[in-house]
Order: C-alpha cells, then structure tokens, then sequence
C-alpha cells in the first residue's frame, strides 16, 4: 500500500486534511475576499449577525466586520503556527542531533540548555521575550519556538544515538565519510520522520499559543488575530457574547484540524515503520 | 526510603546547574530590553530631573555594568533574595509568596481534578480499545484538548456566572464581605469553581488520552496473554495489569505539565481576575518591572523542578525499579 493509500484510508486524516483545506483558502483569499484593512470601520458598532447581508457576522465594538477579521485571523494563525513549529523543528532536529552525534561534554552542555529551556514556562519566557522586543510577527514567532524546541530536540537525540550504532553509519566510517557528512546526510535524513510526526502538535501548541499572547495584547496590534478579537469581544461580554465565542470556535476548529491531520501522518508513518 | 533520598538528592544537585543557565540567560534577555524600570516609573510620575534620574539609578544599581549586576544577582539569589520591585515598591519575594497560594490551590485542584477523571475515562475508553464508547471518548477529547483555555472560560463565565448567575464572574474571594473561616473558604471555592473547571476540562482530555493510548499498547503485550490464559476475570485485567502499567507514564506526564501549567495560569487568572502568580507576571510585563518578572521566571523554574522531584519520589514509590541499581550500588 502506498503511502497516500494509506493516509486516505485514516479517517482522521482526511477530515483534518479537508477542515485545514478550507481554513487554507481562506487564509490565501483573505485579500480577495475581504480587501482593505480588516480593521477599518465597516458599518456601525455592534451590528448583530445575520442581519445585513454585506456584514453576515455583524460588527464589533468599533463597527469592523466580524467576518473580515475572521477570515485575516486564519492567515495570522496559520503563518504563525507552521512558522514557529518550523523554526522550533529545526532548531531542535539541529541541536538533538549535534547533542547525539557529537556525545561527550558537547552532548552534556547542549542537554543542560535543553533541561532549562524545559523547567522554564514556556508560555512565561513567551510573554518576557515579547514584551522586551517589540511584538511583531517574527518576534511573536521566534518567542512561540523559544518554548517549543525542546521537545524536538530530545526526540531527535535519541533517535540519532539509536541509528548511529546501526550497520550503514559503520559502512560510512570505514568508506572514510567526514563525521559532519555523516551527520547530516545519514544521520539526520533517517531521524527525521519521528520528528516530523510530533510536529502537528507542535503547530497546533504555537496556534494556541500565539491566541494566548495576542489575547493578552502582546500581538501584534497591526494584524487582526482570531486571539485579539476574543480580547475584544471581552469588553461586551453581557450584551454580545458572540464576539468573542465566534474567533474561538474558529481557533477549536483549526486545532482539531492540525491534530487529526498530524494523527493521519502519524497511521501513515506507523504503519510503514511496522513493515520494516 | 534511603533510596528516594538519595534520589532526591543526586536530582537537586544536578538541577544547579540547569537553574544557573536559566538565570543567566533570562538576565541577558532582559537585559536586551530598551530601557529599564527607573524609565519605567519615570513615564509613570510624569517624568523627572537628571539628578532624581541619577539618584534612582543608584538605588537600584542600575549604574553599574551588565557583568556586575548579574553577579551581585547571583550572590543576592543565594541568599533567597530576589530583589525589589520598581513597580510596587516592595520586595519580590515577599510579592510572589503573597501571590503564589492563590495560583497553587488553583493549578493543585485542577491537576487533581483533571488527573483522577481523566485517568478513569481514560480507563474507561482503553478498557476496550475501538469500541463505540472508545472512539467516542477519544473524539470528545481530542475536541477538548484543541480549546484554548481562556476561551473556555470566557464560556464558561458566560453561561454560569452572566446567564444564570449561579457562579461569580471574577476575583479570589467577595471584596470586603468580612467573611471568616469556613464561610470565607466556601467564598473561595465559589469563586474557582469557574477557573477551576476550565483548565481541569482540558488536562483532563489530555489525561484521558494519555492513559488510553498507554492501554492500547499494553494490550498487544505478551503478559497480558498470559493474564488471559490464566483465566482472569476482564475487569481484573483491565485494572491490575493494563491500567496500572498505563498509569506510570501519565504520571511522568504530570511532572512533564506542571511547567505549561504555570505558563497556563497567566491567561486564566487574567480572565478570571484571580490575583495570582500569573497575573503577576502579566502586570510585570505591563510595568515593564524586568527583576520582577526575573523573580518570576526563576520562582517557576524552580517549581517545576520541586513538582518534578515530587514526581520522581512517587514513581521511586509505584516502581520498585526506580533508582534500584543506584542503591545497590
């Protein structure tokens, strides 16, 4: 069975797949769809839902179009996500590797920073890092990586200690490879997967982490996010509740997606492990 | 015992080091920061002359260089001084001591909560794995686990507290109620009941998971055949040899949470106004109050730590193979 055999017969996988498609699209034709600054005034504040069809999701407290701003925040979220989990993957499958590779005093100093990096908050070295830069988005997307690197990095070590014992990494020795070449082209490419697999709840993490940070106002405040407009809705929280329920329900849905895809990648890189 | 001791030992010494990286490290960090607290509480008085700026600076050390102050930082820190808060004029630790009860009896019931329910449903689906209630429970979770936490209190106090007014929307107690004793601890528990169940609802999912996932491996193992074979009742197969491997794991995960849990706790006594460790830290960030949010960085470090130490005492308990090869040696 081939790999995307596989995967389709997950289903899991599949409905990940089509709810982060959709999510994907709009992400891409915000600009088309709803042009301009999402947050300009588009009609007048607090417009209930469903009652003027060029504003289908109302207005908020400052009269800017409910929808526009849900649809923008699914490119905040979703650049934000992959980019702070591909920062925090490579970062991680970097050092795990250098740390299991290289062994000795370099593996030892390298696994303390890994261990503090750890006992640490992630959340809190978060907030400090955002709120000694300015909060921009690749502030905001490094801080995200600063917390969740680790988690990589271990598996990515143990990984690269159990195949460098194995026959082919012998065979590249003796044929006389560099130990950096060995490294990253034998090494790292085989460790790789395992990682890769964690990284659907990395992204997930960095979703919900980002909705954290801009919920407490620590976004970036020229981009609308689906974690500021919950913040926003706050504020009239008895009289019109669904401005912060609807960005939420949108963020739960986009979570699902990434974990039920990332368990589709999961079955599918499982399964191919079982038959070897 | 003598065996955890020793454990407990070899893991606080070891952690040393580790606590001095993140010191230095959030020290620099900070340090990268434009501008400093006497900037800070100048913007907040409205400004002031070059000799009160230069008299400040002094009082705080602020004059000295990055190297020296980071020493004088260690050396204070040694002797369990945190230093003084610009933004509340008073002294750091005696600030967290004051706020950390609050966030404990929160993040402490919750994790309870969240472990005990979690870990049954997690039996419950794991008991047999791919049935109906099985994948019912495992969808639930995963649904769970995906909410945002302060979303999930903003929910929750909609319903509860804005709707049916059953439940208060926010702080730690009734201001100024006068409330005594029992009846001013019912005014607590009424008041985190909210909090409480949204951060529980979550780790609960991830519990459930944990355990179930635990299970589903468990069962594919050749002891459990033998179980079988032997001829056990399914019930005692499920609680004595399946769940209760399962369950070593999902303790390890408890340790592994309590740094997120922390980290948690900011956005949920934000919402909840709940004046705790958390909030603190947000209100350091917002007076730009930097050794306040040091303190609070390196108080949660070393939590984690303590929490991960207590973890380490109850597995050395549950699995006599824990630290067994050390005590022989």
């Amino acid at each position: 069975m081939s790999a995307l055999a596989r995967f389709r017969r997950s289903p899991e996988g599949v409905i990940g797949l089509a709810l982060l498609t959709v999510l994907a699209l709009a992400a891409l034709l915000a600009p088309l769809l709803f042009p301009g600054d999402p947050l300009r005034i588009a009609g007048p504040p607090l417009l209930t839902p469903f009652t003027d069809p060029a504003l289908p999701l109302g207005t908020d407290r400052l009269g800017r179009n409910v929808l526009a701003g849900l649809v923008h925040g699914a490119r905040a979220s979703l650049i934000v996500g992959l980019a702070a989990a591909l920062v925090a993957v490579a970062i991680g499958s970097l050092v795990g590797t250098l740390a299991g590779f290289a062994g000795g005093l370099v593996d030892e100093a390298l696994m303390r920073v890994v261990d503090a990096f750890q006992i640490v908050p992630g959340f809190l070295l978060a907030l400090a890092f955002v709120s000694v830069l300015q909060p921009t988005l690749p502030v905001v997307v490094t801080a995200i990586a600063l917390g969740a690197w680790t988690g990589p990095a271990r598996l990515a070590r143990a990984e690269v200690l159990s195949i460098r014992e194995r026959d082919y990494v012998a065979a590249a020795r003796i044929i006389g490879m560099h130990p950096l070449e060995i490294a990253l082209r034998e090494i790292l490419p085989n460790a790789l997967p395992p990682v890769l697999a964690l990284s659907a709840v990395i992204v997930a993490g960095a979703i919900l982490t980002e909705a954290a940070l801009s919920f407490l106002g620590l976004g970036d405040p020229n981009i609308v996010t689906w974690g500021s407009m919950i913040a926003e809705g706050r504020a009239v929280l008895r009289s019109a509740p669904y401005l912060s329920i609807v960005p939420g329900i949108a963020l739960v849905l986009t979570v699902i997606g990434t974990y039920l895809l990332g368990e589709g990648l999961a079955a599918m890189l499982s399964r191919r492990e079982r038959q070897a | 015992m003598n065996r955890a001791l020793r454990l407990i030992g070899r893991r606080a010494i070891s952690s040393i080091p580790v606590l001095l990286i993140v010191v230095i490290g959030t020290f620099f960090l900070l340090e990268l920061a434009s501008g400093d607290a006497v900037d800070a509480y100048l913007v907040s008085i409205g400004g002031g002359d070059a000799a009160l700026i230069e008299h400040l600076r002094q009082s705080y050390g602020l004059d000295q260089s990055a190297l020296t102050r980071l020493w004088i930082y260690v050396s204070s820190l040694a002797r369990l001084d945190l230093g003084w808060s610009v933004a509340f004029n008073r002294p750091i630790a005696g600030l967290i001591l004051e706020r950390l009860p609050n966030t404990l009896y929160l993040m402490g019931s919750a994790t309870a909560l969240a472990f005990v329910f979690g870990t049954a449903l997690g039996i419950l689906a794991g008991a047999r794995p791919g049935s109906l209630g099985d994948r019912l429970l495992s969808i639930g979770s995963l649904a769970l686990y995906a909410v945002p936490s302060f979303w999930l209190g903003l929910v929750l106090s909609v319903v509860f507290a804005v709707q049916l007014r059953w439940l208060p929307t926010s702080g730690i107690e009734t201001i100024a109620s006068g409330k005594q004793g029992l009846e001013r601890a019912l005014d607590i528990i009424r008041h985190l009941v909210l909090p409480v169940s949204a951060l529980a609802m979550i780790y609960l999912a991830l519990f459930l998971r944990l355990m179930r996932a635990g299970m589903a491996e468990i069962w594919r193992l050749d002891f459990v055949r033998a179980a079988r074979a032997k001829g056990l009742t399914r019930a005692r197969i499920v609680l004595r040899h399946v769940a209760r491997n399962a369950l070593l794991p999902v303790i390890t995960m408890l340790g592994l949470q309590a740094a997120s849990m922390l980290g948690g706790s900011v956005v949920i006594e934000s919402v909840f106004a709940i004046p705790g460790f958390g909030r603190l830290a947000q209100e350091a960030v917002s007076a730009r109050d930097a050794p306040l949010l040091m303190g609070i960085i390196v108080v949660s470090a070393v939590l984690v730590i303590v929490v991960n130490m207590l973890i380490d005492l109850v597995y050395a308990v549950l699995d006599p193979r824990v630290g067994a090869s050390e005590a022989a040696s």
